[in-house]
């Protein structure tokens, strides 16, 4: 039986080996001269999405800095040698006479499908949420992406006080602190609540704290406002 | 003769062979990314740069792919397309590239890319399996877009994100959902299923068989 099939010729390992380590050496070379093409564009991008946000959360700010949290507290001052992409950071937004608008928090935790990553503007003093915005989400399209698409979700959200409550629509009592969540994308709704109530009680201290050491030293206020800087 | 072959290798694949609808071929993407009009169509270029560029290398380069190692050498060829694509398409349109999201790296493992290079780029002609690469190509597309078009219009009464069905419809959410792809595969295939034992009926003599596949019962030469 064996003897009647064709008999192919031997190839001998070395060059099986061969081949396939030419053709991945080859391949890799050309993934990373793209890659070193495509990494900044898209470096470029991320950082202007997050710039237009921040924007937007804070309801456009003359200026705005970033504060780094090294070593359990917000700092200014990026320590040398450390990438400021490595760290977490918020962003402090002034208006054109210098006053302080708000704080961009970003954060992000598992939605219905995938993590939801957002931002939002807080005003730290009278505790309440400037603006919400969904940076990032693989929720349903037609049901949890509503957290992006139904405006008068993302409008509930401003003014709204810290800590958040989400409520079944109607059955609200009025308090500042409800959200009306979407009907169908309760998880999503959920989600968003959550987010923002897990970064303000993890923020408001470590800005407690920065405040208050910023307000000892004088002037600190008016070189943060002309320090400008962005994300 | 040679326009024939080249015609027949270039329309072979967007209807007679079509990847999705005849062949089963490429299913996953079918039923996971067909949720809008939009996602289809970035799904369908994705896929189709990625086929013409393997059909293109694995053609040129068959000469020099042993036997042995010929999967592993076009996996390794469609796996660099797919990271050069998802690279590109992140740099150059960042709102495509997020709401395909994973769905791209998942191009490596579409059977219908790695079919086609091993039932024909790895046995003819650079032109004929580019000509094939984009008939296949093509094919996918009108599958996605068949698919997507339903389920979007249905599931949320749009297409490509312009509602035209009007407010008092009430959309069948469990269209843009995953059972939602299954329904619609399943329909379209009984719809087709339908219109060719039709066309079956009016017109016996012409009726052809994609290559190799020949129901019971028929028994006229091929």
């Amino acid at each position: 039986m064996s003897q009647e099939l064709p008999v192919r010729p031997h190839v001998p390992s070395w060059k099986l080996i061969a081949t396939l380590a030419v053709a991945g050496v080859a391949a890799g070379l050309l993934i990373v001269s793209v890659h070193l093409w495509t990494q900044p564009r898209i470096l470029e991008h991320q950082a202007r999405a997050l710039r237009e946000a921040v924007r937007e959360v804070l309801g456009a700010p003359e200026t705005t800095t970033t504060l780094y949290l090294i070593e359990g507290a917000l700092t200014e001052e990026l320590p040398p040698g450390v990438d400021s992409l490595s760290v977490e950071r918020v962003f402090l937004g002034f208006d054109e006479s210098g006053q302080r608008m708000g704080v961009a928090i970003s954060g992000g935790e598992p939605g219905f499908q995938d993590v939801i990553n957002l931002i939002f503007g807080y005003d730290h003093a009278s505790a309440r949420v400037l603006g919400m915005k969904v940076l990032d989400n693989k929720e349903t399209p037609g049901l949890g992406d509503k957290i992006v698409k139904d405006s008068s979700f993302v409008a509930e959200f401003v003014g709204a006080r810290a800590p958040l409550a989400g409520i079944k629509p109607g059955s609200g009592s009025g308090a500042e602190s409800e959200i009306d969540m979407i009907t169908g994308a309760t998880i999503s709704s959920r989600a968003v609540i959550a987010i923002i109530n897990h970064r303000v009680e993890a923020v408001a201290p470590l800005l407690d704290q920065y405040f208050r050491s910023a307000a000892v030293e004088p002037g600190a206020s008016s070189t943060v406002a002309g320090a400008g800087g962005g994300p | 003769m040679r326009a024939t072959t080249a015609q027949h290798d270039l329309v072979r694949g967007i209807w007679k062979e079509n990847p999705v609808l005849i062949q089963m071929l490429g299913l996953c993407p079918a039923l996971a990314v067909t949720n809008t009009v939009a996602n289809s169509i970035a799904m369908g270029l994705a896929t189709f740069f990625v086929l013409t560029g393997s059909s293109l290398l694995v053609s040129l380069l068959k000469r020099w792919i042993p036997r042995e190692v010929r999967i592993s050498a076009y996996i390794l060829i469609i796996a660099t397309f797919v990271t050069l694509v998802d690279m590109l398409l992140a740099a150059i349109v960042p709102e495509i590239h997020k709401a395909l999201g994973a769905f791209i790296a998942l191009i490596v493992v579409n059977c219908m890319i790695l079919g086609r290079q091993e039932a024909f780029a790895s046995k003819n002609t650079v032109g004929r399996a580019l000509l094939d690469a984009v008939g296949t190509g093509t094919g996918f597309m009108i599958a996605m877009l068949l698919m997507g078009g339903f389920r979007e219009l249905l599931g949320n009464g749009s297409l490509l994100g312009i509602n035209v069905l009007g407010p008092s419809f009430e959309p069948w959410i469990v269209m843009i959902l995953p059972p939602g792809g299954f329904f619609t595969l399943g329909f379209l295939l009984l719809w087709l299923a339908w219109w060719r034992e039709r066309g079956a009926e009016e017109k016996p003599r012409v009726r052809r068989w994609p290559h190799g596949v020949r129901p019971e019962g028929d028994r006229r030469a091929a």
